[in-house]
């Protein structure tokens, strides 16, 4: 009975572990910035797509490099993702600030654009995107550099947009032709991918009756360590603090002299970097698939959302909430504990199974927030209602 | 010190501020009076960076301002005070005047102290160091806007209606502050503002009409007739 219990805790623990890493970004991105990410879920999968390239390049080493792979891997998914929520920023999201619904709609099509990226990147996409964008936006730095540029703008764009893509194009076709299926093949294609973890981290520490596997305490470990880091960082640092100001009054923090761009890029750096540690997390749990980012976005959203937008606390409670609620539901310890009551026990019985918990969980969430609309640590104060 | 010429700003197709000119001399104290609407706040809006305008422009110490982005002209040396204060609410007051350090240009000298002169100026600062700025009070907000803008030891101070909804014993005492500010380090000062009796510290005044200048000249030439004109309802 009290075993059962334990296990229910420490797995439920485990289980909101991966739902705080994921989330964290997302409380970054959505809690502070207020820019709904659609794309996170699809972040977290680039994440642990390069997890699996860094396992594939760590394997041709051999021996002990392979074991230690896991943290290269971390590093480079941050880095990865990191640079792609810097481009995603740039080149999308900074044109829809204070524009929710639109935000909405683009970061979608972008998960979209990734979901499809991973399952038709081959050398022959990656050569003729690296050529586009070397062709485009070196014409483009070149030509700025003419005290005209203002008025040529637009005719220059109109001009090598064509040309670049013209050019990137053939020469894909070209290079596919030449050398056929050692450059058009995909690199991952469309099925599920395996990630193995190092040897030092299967198998389990067995704790009382059951068996704490060692990715799952690696997983507490690394949330652990993301959610100090981030809370030092925004609360200690120079930049955490510009941070910190920009999200709340943009347009004043530019008036104090702080540069509101390169904040917002960083912000969305990171929010985008801990997605890829989420990625790389998860794919040590179960194969690796271009869907592996929808599994997630939903619980992610939740998680911010009960804890109460913005409030790194509240979503650090309420990831492990959710996270027990629905191993305590799903794996039917409830329904064993209650089962001398025999309709509740039936009732939880009803419920027993991964999927028919989120169902419960989902209907407990809108009742909870019919409420607490502003979730679990809403924001207080004066300035809540202005 | 600041030197606008010809400007014209627009909302959308609306016109709101005509030809404007307008100059502030390097440590004077300039005042920009009329009614509510005929354009004051916009002009300080275009002057820190917030609105664009159509045509006209604007200098500082000779070097043209229209080209940079709000954060560049802060750290050029304008200290903007906002109507309606805007003090960064969840943030301390403490937080909030570290960051109007943003606005040195040298990033080197950046310190976590609050120097004293701050609170030589608003004793009531030091007692609220850890609460944060969205709780204060309408007065203790203003008072920390303006203390927030010193931290960057601006060469221009722009002053957005200090003491518009405000108790009149702080207003005494933002106004000293202000007039002390300016004896002690030489800033020049652009204010707006509707309560007279502040108005008459300043320098020099400029009065708006319908988005243009109508009238200027030194304070204390300042007669009724003129408020008469340009301030009564």
């Amino acid at each position: 009975m009290l075993s059962g219990l334990l296990d229910g805790i420490f797995s439920g623990i485990s289980i909101g572990s991966v739902l705080l890493l994921a989330a964290l970004g997302l409380a970054i991105v959505f809690g502070l910035m207020g820019v709904i990410n659609m794309a996170h879920g699809e972040l977290m999968m680039l994440g642990a797509y390069t997890t699996f390239m860094v396992q594939n390049v760590f394997k041709s080493f051999g021996g002990a490099w392979f074991e230690l792979y896991i943290f290269f891997a971390l590093i480079a998914a941050f880095v990865v993702t990191a640079l792609f929520g810097l481009v995603l920023e740039r080149g999308v999201i900074r044109y829809l600030y204070g524009r929710p619904l639109e935000t909405l709609l683009a970061t979608w099509g972008v998960s979209l654009i990734l979901q499809q990226f991973v399952r038709s990147v081959s050398w022959v996409l990656v050569i003729g995107i690296v050529l586009f964008c070397l062709l485009f936006f070196g014409a483009l730095k070149l030509l700025s550099r003419r005290p005209d540029f203002d008025r040529i703008r637009n005719w220059v764009i109109a001009i090598m947009l064509p040309l670049s893509a013209a050019i990137a194009l053939v020469t894909g076709i070209v290079v596919g032709q030449v050398y056929k299926l050692t450059v058009t093949k995909p690199w991952f294609g469309a099925q599920n991918v395996d990630v193995t973890a190092p040897k030092w981290l299967r198998g389990g520490l067995p704790i009382g009756g059951f068996q704490l596997s060692y990715v799952r305490i690696f997983i507490m470990v690394l949330t652990i360590a993301c959610v100090v880091a981030i809370y030092l960082f925004l609360n200690r640092s120079t930049w955490g603090l510009r941070m910190r100001s920009v999200t709340q009054n943009r347009s004043m923090s530019a008036c104090l002299g702080i540069p509101t761009q390169k904040v917002d890029a960083l912000t969305f750096a990171i929010g985008s970097g801990l997605a890829g540690i989420a990625g790389c997390a998860v794919s040590l749990l179960g194969s690796v698939g271009p869907n592996t980012g929808q599994n997630y976005i939903v619980d992610t959203f939740m998680v911010v959302v009960v804890g109460g937008v913005g409030k790194l606390v509240g979503s650090i409670v309420a990831a492990l909430v959710i996270g027990t609620t629905t191993y305590l539901i799903g794996s039917g310890v409830l329904a064993n504990l209650l089962a001398p009551i025999q309709p509740l026990a039936d009732f939880f019985t009803f419920f027993a199974t991964t999927s028919m918990a989120k169902v419960l969980v989902f209907a407990l969430i809108i009742v909870f927030l019919q409420f607490r609309p502003a979730g679990l640590f809403p924001q207080k104060g004066r300035t809540v209602d202005a | 010190m600041l030197k606008v010429s010809d400007l014209n700003v627009y909302y959308g197709e609306s016109h709101i501020l005509r030809n404007v000119d307008m100059t502030v001399h390097p440590g004077k104290m300039v005042c920009l009076i009329g009614r509510n609407g005929v354009g004051k706040t916009t002009l300080l809006k275009s002057i820190m960076g917030l609105l664009k305008p159509r045509s006209g422009s604007i200098e500082l110490t000779g070097i043209p301002i229209l080209g940079k982005s709000p954060d560049q002209r802060a750290r050029m040396g304008i200290g903007y005070v906002p109507q309606g204060r805007e003090v960064i609410p969840r943030l301390t007051v403490k937080e909030n005047l570290i960051l109007g350090m943003e606005a040195l240009p040298d990033r080197k000298s950046k310190t976590q102290d609050i120097p004293d002169e701050i609170f030589d100026l608003f004793p009531v600062l030091k007692t609220m160091l850890w609460r944060l700025g969205g709780d204060l009070s309408g007065g203790q907000q203003q008072q920390l806007a303006i203390a927030r803008a010193l931290m960057g030891r601006p060469r221009l101070l722009v002053l957005d209606e200090p003491t518009e909804g405000i108790q009149p014993s702080i207003i005494l005492e933002i106004e000293a502050a202000v007039r002390r500010i300016v004896a002690t380090t030489g800033v020049s000062v652009l204010l707006v503002e509707q309560h007279l009796h502040f108005v008459r510290q300043a320098d020099w005044y400029y009065a708006m009409q319908k988005g243009g200048i109508v009238a200027s000249g030194s304070t204390r030439e300042l007669s009724n007739e003129v408020v008469q004109r340009f301030l009564a309802v």
